[in-house]
C-alpha cells in the first residue's frame, strides 16, 4: 500500500472502511450516506458492503440523529455521525454542547461519549454563505470535546482510527474544498495521533501556522516566499482542541516571527486564540508583531472571484509576510 | 379512580405506598434543606408526581434505559438509585452520585443505568433514541425509558425523536408527564393541538393517555408498552396526565394558577388516593401505614447525615472528568 496516489475522498472512505471492518460496534449514520452514497461521494458503495443496519440513512434531524450517535454511544456502540456540513450542524449544536461534552465531567466520570462526528467545512466551491463557513472555533471552545481537522491524505486516512480509539466525543472537520485533492499516502498502516501539531515543512525564517484547507494556501504562499530567498516554516496544528502549544513555540523560538492563517472570521478566531498563546508564552522570542490572516468579516458570498476575495489566499498571505520584514528592517 | 386491580397483592400494594412515600419523604426533606441553605441551584420537585416515577419502574426491568429530565428525583430513587449518594448530590458533595457535579438537575447513575437528570427541555428524547439504537444493534432486549414534560413536545427534539423511533422500529418508551404547565405558561397558551398523545399519530407511534394519579394504571400503561417494543413492535408514546402540586422550582410564586386547583388536584393525589385504596381493600391497616412513614423517615435521615458528613471534592480535582481518564491506580 505504501506509496499509493489516492483523493481525500478516497483516504476518508477507506478508513471507514477499515474501522467497520475493524469493530462491529462501529456504524455510520447521517444525510445520504446511503443509497446516495454520501453527498460528498465519500460513502459510495458502502451500503452494499455492510449493509442498512451499519449504513444509516437519516431523516433532515439533525439533533436527532447526532442525539442519538449520542446515546448509541453510551449504549456501547462506536457511531459515526456524519453531518453535510459545519452550517447543518447548528441544528444539533444543543446535543453536541450540552449532552455530548458534558456527560463525563456531570456524571462524575460515570459515563463517556465515544462518538465520532464528522462534518464538511470551508468554503472554495461556490456554494454561498449557508454551505462554506468554517466555524471549527466555535467547537473548539468547548471543553470535553475533541477536535481534529486533517488536511493531508495521511491524517485523512489514520486520523478516524484515532478518533475511534477515544473514549471522548472527537468532531472530525473534513475541507470542502479538499476532497478532489490527490497525494501521496505513505502508510494506510501507520498509526497516526489524534493529538499534536506537526511540521509540514521547515523553514527558518517565518513560521506560518495554519489548519485545514489552509495549509495548502501557505505551501503555495512559502513557495512564492522562497523565491525572494524568505525560507517558511509550516506548522499544521490538526488538532484545535486540545492545541500543541509546544510545537508552534518552538518554531516561533527558532524564525522569531509568526503570521497565523485561518479560514475563519478573525473575530473571536483560533488565530486569535493562538496569537495570544505565542504572545503570554514566547512574546521575547518575538522580532515582529503576530500577524493574522483570516477570511474577511462577511458571509462567503457565491461569486467566484469574491468568494476567493474573502478567503486568506496565498497573495494576502505572502504579502503580510513581507511586511513583517518590511516593518522590522 | 378505578378500583384496584384484582390480583393486587398486600405485598405489591405496601410496596407501591412505601416507594412513593420516600419519594414524598426525601423531597420535603429537600425543601426544608434549600431554605437551609444546603441545596442550592435549581430545585425542582415532583410532589404530585410520584405515581408516574413509581409506576413506571415497577414495569421495567434492571437491563432497561433511562433518560429523564430536570425534575428527576423521583424517577432516581424509584429506579433504585442509593438515597444517601443522591442527597450528597443535591448537596455538592464528591459522594453524590454524580461525583457532585450535577447537582438536583443532572442526576446520573451507571449502575442502574440512569442517563441522567437533563437540564435542556427535549434534550433526552434523542438520546433515548440512541441508547435504544444501541440495544437492537446489539441483538439486547431491553427498552430505553425516556421521561418528558409536555412542555417538552413544543421542541424539535420531540418531533425528531418520534420520527426516527418510529423508522426504525426502536423500542423507546416516550413518557410524557402532562403536569398542564411548563414552567408558568399553560398548555393551552403554548400548544395549537393540547392532546399530546394525538401527535404521535403524525408519526405512526402507538399512544395512550394515562391517569398518571394512578400508580396501577401507570403500571399497566407501561408493562404493555415494554411488552410492545420488546416485542420489536417499536416505540410507544404515553401521555400521562399528572399535576404538579409546588412550585416549578423554588423561585416560583405562582402567579400563572388557582389556589383553587391546586386544592382540587391535591384531593387526588396519588399517595392520598393510594392509602385511602389500600386501607379500603383491607391491604394495609394504619400500623402498616405508620411503619412505612417510619421507615421511610429514618431513610431520609440516614441519607441527610450521609450527605452532611461528607467531605468536600479537593478544588485540585476541578478539572477532572473533563476528558476520560486513564485507569487511576
Amino acid at each position: 500500500m505504501s506509496g499509493t496516489r489516492i483523493t481525500y475522498r478516497e483516504a476518508v472512505k477507506q478508513a471507514l472502511r477499515e474501522a467497520l471492518h475493524a469493530d462491529p460496534r462501529v456504524f455510520l449514520m447521517g444525510e445520504d450516506v446511503g443509497k446516495y452514497g454520501g453527498c460528498f461521494a465519500v460513502s459510495k458503495g458502502l451500503l452494499d458492503e455492510f449493509g442498512e443496519a451499519r449504513i444509516r440513512d437519516t431523516p433532515l434531524s439533525e439533533s436527532a440523529f447526532v442525539g442519538a450517535g449520542i446515546g448509541a454511544a453510551l449504549g456501547g456502540l462506536r457511531p459515526i455521525v456524519e453531518v453535510m456540513t459545519v452550517n447543518f450542524s447548528l441544528l444539533a449544536l444543543d446535543q453536541i454542547v450540552n449532552t455530548a461534552a458534558t456527560l463525563s465531567h456531570m456524571s462524575g466520570g460515570q459515563f463517556h461519549v465515544p462518538v465520532v462526528i464528522r462534518m464538511a467545512t470551508g468554503a472554495g466551491r461556490q456554494l454561498a454563505a449557508q454551505h462554506s463557513h468554517s466555524l471549527e472555533a466555535w467547537y473548539a471552545h468547548v471543553p470535553g470535546l475533541r477536535v481534529v481537522e486533517p488536511a493531508t491524505i495521511d491524517d485523512a486516512r489514520g486520523m478516524l482510527r484515532a478518533a475511534l480509539a477515544s473514549p471522548d466525543p472527537v468532531i472530525i472537520f473534513e475541507p470542502i474544498s479538499l476532497y478532489n485533492m490527490d497525494g501521496e499516502l505513505t502508510d494506510a498502516a501507520a498509526a497516526v495521533r489524534l493529538e499534536g501539531a506537526r511540521v509540514h515543512r521547515a523553514g527558518r525564517d517565518v513560521t506560518l501556522v495554519t489548519y485545514g484547507a489552509s495549509l495548502w494556501r501557505c505551501v503555495t504562499a512559502a513557495d512564492t516566499l522562497a523565491a525572494d530567498g524568505i525560507e517558511a516554516e509550516i506548522i499544521d496544528l490538526r488538532s484545535l482542541r486540545p492545541l500543541d502549544d509546544a510545537t508552534v513555540l518552538a518554531s516561533v523560538h527558532r524564525t522569531r516571527r509568526v503570521v497565523i492563517v485561518d479560514e475563519g472570521w478573525r473575530t473571536g478566531s483560533l488565530a486569535a486564540e493562538v496569537g495570544l498563546r505565542i504572545v503570554e508564552q514566547g512574546f521575547y522570542d518575538l522580532d515582529a508583531p503576530v500577524a493574522r490572516v483570516c477570511a474577511e468579516e462577511v458571509p462567503i458570498p457565491y461569486p467566484k472571484h469574491l468568494e476567493d476575495a474573502a478567503l486568506p489566499g496565498p497573495e494576502r498571505i505572502v504579502a503580510t509576510v513581507r511586511r513583517l520584514f518590511s516593518d522590522v528592517q | 379512580m378505578s378500583g384496584l386491580p384484582e390480583h393486587l397483592t398486600r405485598e405489591h400494594g405496601l410496596r407501591l405506598l412505601r416507594e412513593m412515600l420516600r419519594i414524598r419523604q426525601f423531597e420535603d426533606r429537600c425543601a426544608e434543606l434549600y431554605g437551609a441553605g444546603h441545596i442550592r441551584g435549581f430545585l425542582h420537585l415532583c410532589d404530585g408526581e410520584e405515581a408516574i416515577a413509581v409506576g413506571t419502574m415497577q414495569a421495567l426491568g434492571r437491563g432497561d434505559a433511562i433518560v429523564s429530565t430536570y425534575r428527576e428525583h423521583g424517577h432516581a430513587l424509584a429506579r433504585g438509585v442509593a438515597m444517601g449518594p443522591l442527597m450528597a448530590e443535591l448537596y455538592g458533595k464528591q459522594a453524590g452520585c454524580s461525583g457532585g457535579r450535577g447537582g438536583s438537575m443532572h442526576i446520573f447513575d451507571a449502575a442502574t443505568r440512569f442517563y441522567g437528570g437533563n437540564g435542556i427541555v427535549g434534550g433526552g428524547l434523542p438520546l433515548a433514541v440512541g441508547l435504544a439504537l444501541a440495544e437492537t444493534l446489539q441483538g439486547r432486549n431491553a427498552v430505553a425509558a425516556c421521561f418528558f414534560g409536555e412542555g417538552a413536545a413544543a421542541e424539535g427534539e420531540f418531533h425528531e425523536s418520534l420520527n426516527l423511533a418510529a423508522l426504525w422500529r426502536l423500542p423507546v418508551l416516550f413518557l410524557c408527564e402532562n403536569n398542564l404547565y411548563a414552567m408558568g405558561t399553560a398548555l393551552a397558551r403554548s400548544e395549537s393541538q393540547t392532546d399530546i398523545h394525538a401527535k404521535a399519530a403524525a408519526y405512526a407511534v402507538r399512544a395512550a393517555v394515562v391517569d398518571g394519579m394512578d400508580v396501577f394504571a401507570v403500571e399497566a400503561a407501561v408493562r404493555s408498552a415494554a411488552e410492545h417494543a420488546r416485542a420489536g413492535q417499536g416505540p410507544s408514546l404515553l401521555e400521562f396526565r399528572t399535576y404538579r402540586l409546588r412550585a416549578h422550582s423554588m423561585f416560583d410564586a405562582q402567579l400563572y394558577r388557582d389556589k383553587a386547583e391546586v386544592e382540587e388536584w391535591r384531593q387526588r393525589g396519588p399517595l392520598t388516593t393510594l392509602t385511602t385504596r389500600l386501607k379500603a381493600a383491607g391491604l394495609m391497616t394504619e400500623d402498616d401505614f405508620q411503619r412505612l412513614q417510619h421507615e421511610a423517615d429514618a431513610e431520609v435521615q440516614a441519607a441527610v447525615q450521609f450527605a452532611a458528613d461528607a467531605p468536600w471534592e479537593p478544588v485540585e480535582d476541578l478539572a477532572r472528568h473533563v476528558y476520560a481518564e486513564e485507569v487511576r491506580s
